[in-house]
């Protein structure tokens, strides 16, 4: 079966808002002129992290041999862009000894998770699912 | 504690439904029921030692 050009510009696009929607949180929504959800995200998402690193969370590195490390690494990578600059920008080392490191992890991880999830409604969203 | 379950519910709630009011009804039911399975779990769990 043969793609068409309309089809693979289509699926040019969802690929680039997919990827929108994962860099910052709410541009898939924004972009499709959802704009009190994309708002919400771009406010909430990112601000959930933010939390997370100021009570002393870790930014989880890749490392396979301890799988739920890796695991950590990936669902904190789901909040895009945000998981580059906090590394750039040194923030994100989490310090094990503080009382709210735990809760601190807990606020990045979901982060990650749930703008994962946001990615994934983005794309119900344009694939007229929603 | 409150604040996680805040913007967890939050998310979700945006994320399900569609109209305003439903978004606030599903939040709060969730946000609720957050903070009461916290309480309840965090009870249940005082007998035992750490």
């Amino acid at each position: 079966m043969r793609v068409t050009a309309a089809e693979e510009t289509q699926s040019g696009t969802l690929f680039l808002l997919c990827l929108a929607s994962w860099a910052i949180p709410g541009a898939g929504h924004l972009w499709l002129g959802r704009r009190s959800k994309g708002l919400i995200f771009l406010v909430a998402l990112p601000l959930m992290f933010a939390i997370g690193v100021a009570i002393r969370g870790r930014l989880f590195p890749f490392e396979l041999a301890d799988p739920l490390v890796g695991l950590a690494a990936l669902a904190n990578l789901g909040i895009g862009a945000t998981y580059f600059i906090a590394g750039a920008l040194g923030y994100g080392g989490g310090d094990v000894r503080a009382v709210t490191y735990e809760y601190g992890n807990a606020f990045l991880i979901v982060a990650g998770l749930l703008n994962m999830l946001v990615v994934i409604d983005a794309y119900d969203v344009a694939m007229g699912r929603k | 504690m409150a604040n996680f379950a805040f913007f967890v519910s939050l998310v979700f709630a945006v994320i399900a439904k569609d109209e305003t009011h439903e978004q606030l009804r599903l939040g709060g039911m969730m946000f609720g029921g957050f903070l009461a399975s916290a309480l309840v779990l965090g009870w249940l769990m005082y007998p035992f030692p750490l």
